[in-house]
């Protein structure tokens, strides 16, 4: 393989929809970037701020969450829970002195595998211009 | 069997087989473009050779052609074979640098440059298309012809032959892209493909094929009628290639013998068929689609990837027209009735398309009443027009004619602003197509022996709505007259009560419970991992290189056992997991392979049967988010199907036994009011043999229905009431409360507590809320100031009543949209438009001279209804439309009124001598739901009504367990809508009340009381209510704490993601569960 610089990049995807959106994207056969992996919880407001940042800080060159879109939430509004909590994510880590765009909150359905295999491919993409995070230490 | 050694590896394989095969079977990897699995092995292209020893001998040969031999000894990639395949694969190269597939062996194979000057010969010659035609058509339509450099590839006499098919096999299975359909076709014979029914002609489809990737059960089928297997005996690739062996082309459509107690008629609808219009120039004009090939354009998985789409030249269309009503409301070429959804289908797509559309979107609908009457739709109509910018303009569509160079559409219509006919250009048309019975109706129904009506839907009564006119057989859906998704689910529900009712003696007594064995205690244990990683067949191991990652994961720690399976959802394999189990004492089990979505209940089931807890277990998903997403990338998904499993061993590492909880069930219910809906819910669950409170604060049973003096379809409603009462009254399950309301509730789904007024209390295990609506009581139009103006409910009464006089009102003026689609109350009351029609159609039955007018705004009299519209103005009911903002007014004159309203067809102003005006006032919600809901802890909407938990997918349900709404409560419905929703909201409560006990979800949230100090930040973002604070005397001091019921939780996690001190968790999915998982994909691969 090349040494060209390979992001590693967490996604946490609800259950309902964007784990279902990128199972789809499979079973659409479409082609995204092999960086992502994938971490299946049940709705994306269970996903605590502080995993988000421990893994940012651990060494991940991204992190997404992916739910459902507003309105969708199998749970009501665990989707809006987790849009609020990402204002206080991106704070963390501004203090932490972590750009922005390595993380990612996404709205992602069940049926748009498209979307969710577009989402992947511009994330790897953005990460790959940012270059290594630099608490990465492989 | 033969053994032989292949790159150091001993494999065993069948007499015959030949070493390209036996390679491959055991996942080593050798190139060829001229092997196909269903086809003979032909030795063309010679990629494939290999080196063979026997004894002290060693040559090269096309291992695709040599069979394996006892003793064979096999090199695939040695020095000497390399080097003759790279010489190969560059004369290839040469011969065809443009092929992709041969660009890719060579860049793998560290090819660059070519020393040859390049020949564009396309065809490598390499005979997949001559043996697939022969061999597996049985056509023989191509061959090859001449010798040496000149050999080709030709049909008989290098002419296009009327003996190939045009099937299309050959340009499938051509490595180079050599052969088109075209070549194939020429130009006189054209290929028709399959067109994908789910994809509404838009795209193709295979005879093998899956109806729809997010179907259930997701398994192929083999159509009968295109198969060459079948139709003649020829191909069978799929039984060839299929690893899991599951294709059985022996198959046949069985008829069966089932013993029931009643019939559920469920069959739904088939589209009207807009050929028949031909004026709007369907399947003659490209840009002319029907509104269900648009949402297959729309979708995200539909065939275009949800952009949008014109047929003719698969540009984005900028200018797009719907038009309404096509096979709707037309006597002539269509059905009469209204299909009751195509104008907030319409609204909808308009407003999607303008979303997906990239450069801008012109959207415009041609309709002739907007009939947007469903709950929440007339503000989503408000939406399109003032927030998205959809045009919508009253008119019938008279014609289409295509501009023959641009394929655009010109529309001839008469503009309703400037009354004058007008020409314009569109890019795209879609036809708003109506419902219209579904193919067989008839045939079902004359065995079944039960009635349709006169448009062949199947006939009920107005009382009735869920049964056919045959006892024992219930209806649902389009089938019983054109519907919206929420009023089919909620007739659904209903017959299901209905039924439930007739065989509630038979109910539970066909199951069998499922006995596991007993379970092995695992707490305190050290986990011993077993690993199962999966082949499914190619899909995973065409790509990932599976004993790579068995041999990796082996050496993870706690990984006890590590396996590779060609299925491991094969029923074998269930049996090999379940010895493995036993054999290395597993206490935990992984499984890599598909989604968790659709095989977790299988494995969790099969650990389970080997005394497991289902709950230790964990799936890696390789397939669906590996493999499939990574095929050109091998090297890539395997790193990543190596991460994925080691994530998934380390959540496995800190499972935990988890158990169902259980909550006692109370097996009664609770019923809020006693009106038609709050009786009929009532009456359904005691007929399914469960007590029933119902409360109603009136003195008597019966709410709006004892206002309504008849139906439109000519029931008559006292009647019905009179019956209901006494169905009540003597219903020995059914505890009534007059005069009483509900003032306090505690409790949970199965066991609610409920205080009443009089202070009796009620224990019960669900709540149906049916408390009704009111009718708006207007402000406008001199009403309460003068006594000729009056409501529809109050003209209803004079109708019946003889000392009114009513005959003596020669001159009625009706004016529609009374309190309803206007700021304050921007929702359709549904039902106006009807009743002022019920009641116009009576005035004219008592004088066929009297003058009625009727001043609307859109007639919305949805579905059958539209036939008394039609009656109405046979019968000289006059239909005068206003707009929104030019209102009519209403003076006083002597001896009566005056209306005056400008008629928007003559564009002047009339004057209406009136004996009597009747305002069609909407409904408002009751005023007490507020309080009720306050009380309940559920929503209302910005309408006072209540607030279901999907507004189309669950219309009974409320988002809290154990409580559903019927009736007005709901929204403005008629009377056959209520008593539907009624029956379904007993329906949706036998779900919980026909059980002793509820299991729950084991992963649900858990309070961690050590370090929870009652800071309560969990409490109000909990969705369901379901944590509240509390205090406990904990060593003399007062202690903080919070506490879960687990009847109301759902596991969202919502708590655990707020909680600053790890107080509280979702269990399963413990923080430190997802902590492992991340810092095992922050871990380097070994």
């Amino acid at each position: 393989m090349s040494n060209e610089f390979e992001p590693l990049i967490l996604a946490f995807c609800c259950n309902w929809c964007s784990y279902t959106g990128a199972d789809l994207a499979g079973v659409s056969r479409l082609q995204y970037p092999a960086n992502i992996r994938i971490i299946r919880v049940m709705c994306s407001g269970m996903v605590h701020p502080n995993l988000v940042v421990d893994a940012l800080t651990k060494g991940a060159d991204g992190v997404l969450i992916c739910g459902c879109h507003i309105g969708d939430c199998h749970y009501l509004e665990g989707n809006k829970k987790a849009e609020s909590r990402a204002d206080a994510i991106n704070l963390m880590l501004e203090d932490f002195g972590i750009e922005p765009e390595r993380f990612r909150l996404e709205w992602i359905s069940a049926s748009e595998g498209p979307k969710f295999a577009k989402v992947m491919q511009e994330m790897t993409e953005t990460i790959k211009q940012l270059g290594q995070s630099p608490f990465r230490k492989l | 069997m033969i053994t032989l050694i292949i790159n150091d590896k001993q494999i065993e394989v069948e007499e015959g087989t030949k070493i390209l095969e036996a390679a491959q079977r055991s996942g080593i990897k050798i190139p060829t473009l001229c092997s196909h699995k269903a086809l003979s092995p032909y030795g063309a292209c010679r990629l494939c050779l290999v080196e063979i020893t026997k004894g002290n001998q060693t040559w090269t040969a096309s291992s695709c052609t040599y069979p394996a031999e006892e003793g064979l000894v096999i090199k695939t990639h040695s020095q000497r074979v390399i080097k003759a395949r790279r010489i190969l694969l560059e004369l290839l190269l040469t011969r065809y640098p443009d092929s992709i597939e041969i660009q890719k062996l060579a860049k793998e194979m560290g090819i660059t440059k070519l020393r040859l000057k390049p020949k564009d010969m396309s065809c490598i010659l390499c005979g997949l298309c001559v043996r697939m035609c022969n061999e597996r058509m049985g056509i023989s339509a191509m061959g090859f012809i001449n010798r040496g450099a000149n050999r080709m590839v030709s049909p008989p006499f290098g002419k296009q032959s009327d003996i190939c098919h045009l099937c299309g096999a050959c340009v499938s299975i051509c490595p180079t892209k050599r052969i088109t359909i075209e070549d194939v076709s020429g130009a006189k014979r054209k290929p028709i493909p399959i067109p994908s029914k789910f994809d509404e002609e838009l795209g193709s489809r295979s005879p093998i094929h899956i109806f729809y990737p997010q179907g259930v059960p997701s398994w192929p089928v083999i159509d009968h009628n295109s198969c060459v297997h079948l139709l003649k005996g020829k191909c069978g690739i799929c039984e060839v290639v299929c690893q899991a062996k599951a294709i059985d082309y022996e198959q046949e459509e069985k008829k069966m013998d089932i013993d029931v107690g009643a019939v559920i008629l469920a069959p739904g609808y088939d589209k009207f068929e807009p050929k028949i219009m031909g004026e709007y120039g369907y399947s003659q004009y490209q840009n002319v689609i029907t509104s269900l090939q648009f949402e297959r354009i729309l979708s995200a998985s539909g065939p275009y990837g949800g952009h949008l789409h014109r047929l003719s030249d698969d540009h984005e269309p900028k200018k797009i027209a719907w038009i309404q009503c096509v096979g709707s409301r037309d006597m002539n070429k269509g059905n009469s009735y209204c299909s009751s959804v195509c104008c907030t289908y319409a609204v909808k797509e308009a407003i999607i398309a303008k979303e997906h559309s990239a450069g801008g979107l012109d959207a415009t609908i041609f309709f002739m009443d907007m009939r947007t009457f469903g709950k929440g739709f007339e503000e989503y109509y408000n939406r399109a027009k003032d927030e998205y910018g959809v045009r919508f303009v009253r008119s019938r569509v008279a014609q289409i004619k295509e501009v023959e160079e641009t394929k655009n559409l010109i529309l001839r219509y008469e503009d309703d602003k400037e009354n004058k006919i007008k020409e314009e250009e569109f890019d795209m048309v879609v036809l708003s197509v109506g419902m219209i019975p579904k193919k067989g109706t008839k045939e079902l129904a004359g065995r079944l022996g039960i009635e349709l009506n006169e448009y062949g839907f199947c006939q009920t009564d107005e009382f009735a709505p869920v049964a056919a006119r045959k006892e024992g057989i219930y209806v649902a859906g389009v089938f019983e007259s054109p519907k919206d998704i929420p009023e089919t689910v909620m007739q659904a529900s209903g017959a299901a009560a209905r039924v439930g009712g007739l065989l509630a003696s038979a109910r539970g007594t066909l199951i069998t419970k499922k006995e596991y064995p007993p379970e092995i205690d695992v707490v305190g244990q050290e986990p011993r991992i077993g690993v199962f990683i999966c082949h499914c067949g190619i899909n995973i191991a065409g790509v990932v290189d599976v004993p790579s990652v068995v041999e990796y994961v082996k050496t993870l720690p706690d990984v006890i056992h590590a396996e590779n399976k060609l299925y491991t959802c094969s029923s074998d394999t269930q049996q090999t997991i379940m010895e493995r189990i036993k054999e290395h004492k597993l206490n935990r089990v992984v499984v890599a392979a598909c989604t968790p979505r659709t095989h977790e209940p299988l494995f969790r089931n099969t650990i389970r049967q080997a005394g497991l807890n289902p709950y230790l277990f964990e799936m890696a998903n390789i397939r669906d988010q590996c493999s499939w997403v990574h095929i050109n990338e091998p090297e890539k998904a395997t790193k990543k199907a190596k991460d994925l499993v080691r994530m998934a061993i380390a959540k496995a590492r800190l499972l935990e036994p988890l158990y169902p909880n259980t909550i006692k069930v109370n097996q009664s219910a609770l019923v809020i009011g006693g009106g038609l809906a709050g009786m009929q819910s009532a009456l359904d669950l005691s007929a399914q043999g469960f007590q029933v409170h119902l409360v109603e604060k009136e003195t008597e049973l019966g709410g709006n229905l004892r206002k309504i003096q008849y139906l439109l379809g000519g029931g008559y409603p006292k009647q019905l009431l009179e019956g209901l009462i006494e169905n009540v009254a003597q219903s020995k399950k059914i505890n009534l409360y007059l005069n009483t309301f509900v003032s306090k509730v505690d409790g949970s789904l199965g066991n609610f507590t409920s205080t009443l007024n009089s202070g009796i209390e009620i224990e019960h295990g669900i709540i149906i809320v049916a408390t009704g609506a009111d009718e708006y009581t207007p402000t406008e139009y001199l009403y309460g100031r003068n006594e000729r103006v009056v409501t529809q409910l109050e003209l209803e009464e004079q109708l019946v009543n003889p000392k009114s006089k009513i005959e003596n009102r020669k001159s009625v003026v009706m004016i529609q949209c009374i309190g309803s689609r206007e700021p304050d109350r921007p929702y359709c009351s549904r039902i106006c438009c009807s009743e002022a029609i019920k009641n116009a159609l009576k005035l004219k039955e008592i004088n066929p001279k009297h003058e009625v007018y009727v001043l609307y705004r859109d007639v919305r009299t949805y579905g059958f209804k539209e036939e008394y519209y039609r009656q109405a103005r046979e019968a000289g009911v006059i239909f005068i439309r206003y707009k929104e903002d030019e209102k009519p007014e209403v003076c006083t004159q002597e001896n009566g009124l005056i209306v005056k309203v400008k008629d928007l067809l003559l564009g002047q102003e009339l004057l209406i001598d009136a004996d009597l005006v009747v305002l069609s006032a909407g409904m408002v919600a009751n005023p007490g739901n507020k309080d009720l809901a306050q009380l309940l802890k559920v929503p209302v909407n910005q309408n006072g009504f209540f607030l279901e938990a999907h507004i189309k997918l669950k219309p009974i349900d409320f988002a809290t367990d154990g409580i559903y709404m019927a009736g007005l409560a709901h929204c403005p419905k008629d009377v056959s809508e209520s008593i539907s929703q009624a029956s379904g909201a007993a329906g949706r409560a036998a779900t919980v009340l026909s059980k002793d006990e509820l299991e729950i979800e084991a992963a649900l949230s858990f309070v961690v009381d050590a370090n929870c100090d009652g800071c309560a930040y969990c409490v109000d973002p909990c969705p369901y209510q379901a944590i509240t604070l509390v205090e406990y005397e904990k060593d003399g001091v007062i202690k903080k704490t919070v506490k879960v019921d687990e009847a109301k939780c759902k596991g969202c996690g919502v708590c655990m993601a707020t909680c600053p001190k790890k107080g509280i968790y979702v269990r399963h999915f413990k923080p430190e569960m997802l902590s492992a998982m991340v810092e095992a994909a922050l871990q380097p691969v070994v």
